[in-house]
């Protein structure tokens, strides 16, 4: 329970079902990143409608060709708008530079794969969520509506604008019509398991009763293997209080001194987990150490 | 006795082979695309993801080792956005959208279209026979800019002028045309935003245009140029009011399917028909660049009647033509399964 909790407050994960049948949990863009994407994709967009824009300028001017040159300007710019952000999410399976410059990725809402047309759905959308607000504002007249009409529609626009921070998810419009999600990349970090190495060395040093090894439960056992994996100065001051906290909670007979701490908590924790395990093949979880011991009651 | 080693620890070091064998798989595809992996590696990539989600199944039921649990989700989660991210080619991917998505799309939105045409018509009609009836009328329909010196009292020849550019203002053609492409094409866009707002603004900006056409229609019929007015609209019109219908019918569909979502939840249905109306809207933006093309140029170049007339009709049946066409579709990457 409190592990989901914590997991919940420091990263916003969600749950998704694979065709597998599995669920996988992705963790959620902030929408501070998402905003950060897509500056950096507005921006690319602008630099590469000026640049495309003067190349033509000056070819066609020097050519002679003024009127030419300025149809194939707006062509242009019409093919920047619409498919910048289509081109790459088509090729980048759901990344645009700014995207991936950040680490975020288009999936699936509901765990399909995502197809052509979410693509095209979810960036048609930003013509009415980014160019149409910028319409409104900038030319108000030439959007063929005034008055009050016109007020409507730009509030309506503001509304448009600012739907990712309204909801949950951090759906904008684009994602609600096409059904996606943009999620952080997962990113793999596989440690050696923690039975491996002290395994065989330490295996007959301590010994524990169920009694020692009932006191707790998975959160803390998880506690102690973050504790235990962690190199750092201060997780090793940690230990010490830990491993103190530990041995006078089970009555550990022996003192254990400064320097056999962690081989002693290494030794434990195997322990424990093992027990714990055993446990869980039975169809009891012990949650923690407030859990109740539930295999008692079953009896 | 083997009793040392835990049943997690068993598990994991028969199947950590498997994982890590993966784990390379996915590094490559993520580097250089999926479609580089050999074709040993292609084959043999889906049966190692399966088989790292089933482990993470088992991982999670029986171990408690968080490091591996999380290290599996996260194996898997990366396979998983490989092989359920978006495979086509971009260029394809356009083709097979202009091709079936989007005349499919169009008919899925029949109803609303229907509704949609209907009320812009009320508008012209209404317009129409107000104006008519009294011009004092014309102001309420037409802002003072976009009639630009047609209005009531204006002589025939005045407003026959506009209509065959007689004033030599022909110049500025072709900058004139990409203007009046955005122009229009954000009064569509706008019609399918306001969907969102459950429709009733769409409604009536729907209304509103019809009743702008009607008004300049009465204008016209007065004088008896009504006629020459129904030429100089549709070479583009056909297009470019088709194009209005669609974006409003499009807007109404995601109204109405948030309103009423059926068998589906809310966000589901949304996800489904809010789909199809962007894939229409999409594919208004390309009507509306050949609207603006048809008007910037084929207005301002042909100015007889009669081929103004041919031209806007044969439009209207091209498009007519193109969105009833039924080509029989390719499998779709699994986009049909929200049915």
């Amino acid at each position: 329970m409190s592990i989901k909790k914590l997991a919940s407050t420091e990263r916003q994960m969600r749950e998704i079902l694979t065709p597998e049948g599995v669920t996988l949990k992705v963790e959620l863009a902030q929408t501070g990143d998402r905003a950060g994407a897509v500056l950096i994709d507005l921006l690319l967009l602008f630099v590469g409608m000026i640049l495309g824009a003067l190349g033509i300028g000056l070819t066609t001017g020097f050519a002679g060709l003024g009127r030419f040159g300025i149809i194939l300007i707006l062509l242009l710019l019409f093919l920047f708008r619409n498919f910048y952000f289509m081109f790459f999410e088509l090729k980048w399976q759901g990344q645009t530079p700014g995207k991936r410059r950040l680490g975020l990725k288009v999936i699936d809402r509901f765990g399909r794969p995502l197809s052509s047309e979410a693509i095209f759905a979810r960036n048609m959308m930003r013509e009415i969520e980014i160019f149409l607000p910028m319409g409104i504002i900038f030319s108000g007249s030439a959007t063929g509506v005034s008055g009050i009409m016109q007020l409507f529609a730009l509030i309506w626009a503001l509304v448009l604008v600012f739907l990712p921070t309204m909801n949950r998810d951090h759906l904008r419009a684009g994602d609600l019509v096409a059904g996606t999600l943009v999620v952080r990349e997962p990113r793999v970090k596989l440690a050696a398991d923690m039975l491996s190495g002290a395994e065989d060395e330490e295996k007959s040093a301590y010994s524990f009763t169920v009694g020692q090894l009932e006191l707790y439960g998975i959160y803390e056992l998880q506690m102690l293997e973050d504790l235990l994996r962690n190199q750092s100065l201060e997780a090793a001051a940690k230990r010490q209080t830990a491993g103190q906290t530990i041995i006078r909670k089970i009555d550990w007979p022996d003192r254990v001194t400064h320097g056999r701490m962690d081989a002693f908590l290494q030794a434990y924790y195997n322990a424990l987990r093992k027990h714990l395990e055993g446990k869980l093949l039975m169809g009891t979880r012990k949650e923690n150490k407030f859990d109740k011991d539930v295999g008692g009651r079953k009896n | 006795m083997a009793t040392h080693h835990s049943k997690s620890y068993q598990f994991r070091k028969d199947r950590e082979g498997g994982w890590q064998r993966l784990e390379a798989l996915v590094l490559a595809a993520e580097k250089s695309g999926i479609r580089s992996l050999s074709a040993k590696d292609a084959f043999e990539m889906p049966h190692l993801y399966r088989s790292a989600l089933s482990g993470l199944s088992v991982a999670r039921a029986i171990s408690l080792d968080r490091n591996l649990v999380d290290y599996l989700e996260n194996l898997t989660t990366r396979a998983y956005l490989l092989f359920y991210g978006h495979q086509r080619p971009a260029g394809q991917a356009f083709i097979h959208l202009m091709r079936y998505s989007v005349p499919n799309a169009v008919r899925a939105i029949r109803l609303e279209l229907t509704v949609s045409t209907a009320v812009f018509l009320a508008g012209v009609l209404v317009a129409f026979f107000l104006v008519l009836g009294s011009p004092d009328w014309f102001f309420t329909f037409v802002s003072p800019e976009m009639a630009n010196g047609r209005q009531p009292g204006a002589t025939a020849e005045q407003l026959a002028n506009v209509l065959y550019q007689r004033d030599g203002t022909a110049d500025g053609l072709d900058i004139f045309a990409t203007f009046l492409f955005t122009h229009n094409a954000r009064v569509g866009l706008l019609a399918f935003a306001l969907g969102f707002a459950l429709g009733v603004p769409t409604l009536w900006l729907l209304f509103s245009n019809g009743a702008t056409l009607g008004a300049m229609f009465a204008l016209y019929h007065d004088k008896s140029l009504g006629m020459e007015l129904g030429g100089w609209l549709i070479i583009h019109g056909t297009t470019e009011i088709l194009a209005i219908l669609l974006c409003g019918a499009a807007g109404l569909a995601i109204a109405r399917h948030y309103v009423f979502p059926g068998r589906l939840s809310r966000m589901e249905a949304l996800a489904h028909h809010g789909k199809q109306a962007a894939l229409v809207a999409f594919g208004c933006i390309t009507m509306f660049l050949v609207a603006g093309l048809l008007e910037g140029f084929g207005r301002q170049l042909i100015t007889s009647d009669l081929a103004r007339y041919i031209i806007g009709l044969a439009f209207l049946a091209m498009w007519g033509l193109y969105f009833a066409s039924r080509w029989p579709a390719p499998d779709e990457d699994g986009t049909e399964g929200a049915r």
